[in-house]
């Protein structure tokens, strides 16, 4: 679109190159995220991902604030997963703070984080096969499952989306009447809608063409890289931080991590429906062994009661959980003072998307759309 | 055979289509203004101002730990002051910038006299950009069988709460002062 580089590839036939600015406002970036691509024909040449459009002084904010100030702004990372990234920055503020979170409470924890990672897969499958050109009747399939899902959370926390239930030690409130019942119900009926969902895109002729061989990321690149999360198990990586750091008590659920072989769009895109069925698994544990009991620490309910005299020892943490997206960590430095020295968000989706040059060269414009949608990003996460 | 797997999911889009006229979940959207779902008793959006039986008479003393804690610092508040110029336990001002205020239940939380809430109301849109969207205290302020009605399991815990703490300050101040230093209430 802008200026033009002349090719000495193909003398005979002289082509020009062009460079096309997709986004950010563009159908296909999921928010407003640009790349500068070079084209030679319809093949890419070269792609340089922009980002910042999104900017909003996460970190900055945050070190202005109380703790606990902090926490409805995790909300607004990764929208998508509000719950998971509250626990995270609890995990990491009670690291530093060496509180205990009560029983009841860790299982609610699971049971959201879970909860949150079928929403997330859900809305990603959809979201993928809207890249790919299946306008919108997979995302209406997979929003109609996903809002039952925001529901139950809208119930507890009082929010679809913008949940701002954890706290430091605990809970904020203690799941509703009846919550149980629906959850359990949510999680039997989602086995069959996952098998619909297979049964429209799995063995889909059109997809496995679109999708096979595309966007394949190498095992080496991909650790090299600093990929976490279900991209990088697509490539056949066996990473898990529930597996690895077993936080929380994620060591009492069994469950297994799935593996891709070859690292493609198509492998992208089935170990997210595999994860799924394994988180299935894990609420019906959690369902069976959440018991009574209270839902934060004393200590923790003296500092959701007063944020702003919370005092934090002197020192500093690193929480990190996986999240649906990939390991997502909050690092804090503290003073001792009541509100962070320095807070750094390690976001998945921004160090997912640095290997989306290497995994787009040489494919067509209309694969670096469907590659950029199996990476998963968010841009709340991204630019922060 | 090539095209197997396209036919079938083929069949799951038809069953789909026509449950949405058969199947009870088949249409599964809200036509919303004319139909609405239910509210959960949790909803929150933005906050209100609760009195028990007088407008003029919140149960705000405008002790400002809301406008500290809220972390966009939507809430401006000033103490009322009497004709001597002694402060009043009632806010004079007590603004909330719509346009900043993200919806977060801090202030709920916080407040330490059940004065601040979070409301259902949820179409609070305006033509104005300006003073529309500054709530000012008298469109804040809701009684407290408004609360009852819209979050009744959390109105009926509060009302316990609040009758006991009541009879305890009672308590408190009315035995007599020899035997009060023993009685820990």
């Amino acid at each position: 679109m802008t200026n033009t580089i002349e090719t000495q590839t193909r003398p005979s036939l002289s082509t020009q190159q062009l460079e096309v600015s997709i986004g950010p406002q563009h159908p296909s970036t999921h928010g407003v995220f640009r790349m500068n691509v070079v084209l030679d024909g319809e093949t890419i040449v070269k792609l340089k991902p922009v980002m910042g459009y999104l900017h909003r002084n996460h970190e900055q904010l945050a070190e202005n604030m109380s703790w606990l100030g902090s926490m409805p702004y995790t909300d607004r990372l990764d929208y998508f997963c509000s719950m998971t990234n509250n626990i995270a920055y609890a995990l990491a503020v009670e690291k530093l703070m060496g509180i205990d979170v009560p029983e009841r409470a860790q299982y609610i924890r699971v049971i959201m984080a879970e909860l949150t990672r079928l929403v997330n897969h859900t809305a990603l499958v959809g979201f993928l096969l809207n890249d790919l050109g299946a306008f919108f009747t997979p995302v209406l399939y997979a929003f109609r499952e996903r809002e039952k899902i925001l529901d139950l959370f809208e119930s507890v926390a009082g929010s679809r989306m913008m949940c701002n239930y954890m706290r430091f030690g605990g809970v904020k409130l203690d799941l509703p009447d009846g919550f149980v019942d629906c959850a359990k119900a949510i999680v039997d009926n989602y086995p069959p809608f996952l098998e619909e969902m297979e049964r429209l895109l799995t063995k889909n002729e059109i997809l496995m063409a679109r999708c096979q061989n595309v966007g394949i990321l190498l095992k080496d690149l991909a650790v090299n890289a600093s990929v976490t999360g279900p991209v990088l198990r697509a490539s056949g990586v066996n990473y898990d931080i529930r597996k690895i750091d077993k936080y929380g008590i994620y060591d009492r659920f069994d469950f297994k991590v799935p593996l891709g072989t070859v690292g493609d769009v198509y492998d992208r895109y089935y170990v997210r429906i595999l994860e799924m069925r394994e988180s299935l698994k894990i609420l019906r544990q959690a369902f069976k062994e959440l018991s009574a009991g209270p839902v934060i620490s004393q200590k923790g309910l003296i500092a959701a009661k007063s944020p702003r005299n919370m005092k934090v020892p002197a020192g500093d943490a690193y929480g990190r959980i996986e999240a649906p997206k990939g390991e997502l960590g909050f690092y804090i430095v503290s003073e001792g003072g009541t509100k962070p020295y320095r807070y750094h968000v390690r976001a998945p989706s921004f160090i997912n998307l640095t290997i989306l040059e290497d995994m787009c060269l040489g494919h067509k414009v209309a694969d670096a759309i469907i590659i950029l949608g199996s990476i998963d990003i968010v841009l709340g996460e991204v630019d922060r | 055979m090539w095209g197997t797997g396209v036919l079938k999911g083929m069949a799951v889009t038809i069953k789909n289509f026509f449950d949405t006229y058969t199947s009870k979940n088949g249409i599964f959207t809200v036509e919303y203004p004319e139909k609405r779902l239910p509210e959960k008793e949790r909803f929150r959006n933005f906050p209100i101002l609760v009195y028990d039986e007088k407008p003029e008479e919140l149960r705000c003393v405008a002790c400002d730990i809301c406008a500290k804690e809220c972390p966009p610092k939507c809430i401006t508040i000033v103490k009322a002051k009497d004709a001597q110029g002694k402060p009043l336990k009632q806010p004079e001002v007590f603004d909330i910038d719509f346009t900043v205020c993200m919806n977060c239940g801090i202030c709920e939380e916080t407040c330490p006299f059940d004065a601040i809430y979070m409301d259902h109301e949820f179409e609070l849109a305006e033509y104005d950009r300006m003073d529309a969207l500054i709530y000012k205290k008298e469109r804040l302020s809701r009684p407290w069988t408004h609360f009852e009605k819209i979050r009744p399991t959390d109105a009926k815990e509060i009302n316990e709460r609040r009758a006991k703490d009541a009879t305890k300050t009672a308590a408190a101040v009315k035995p007599a002062p020899p035997q009060a230093s023993n009685q820990q209430t």
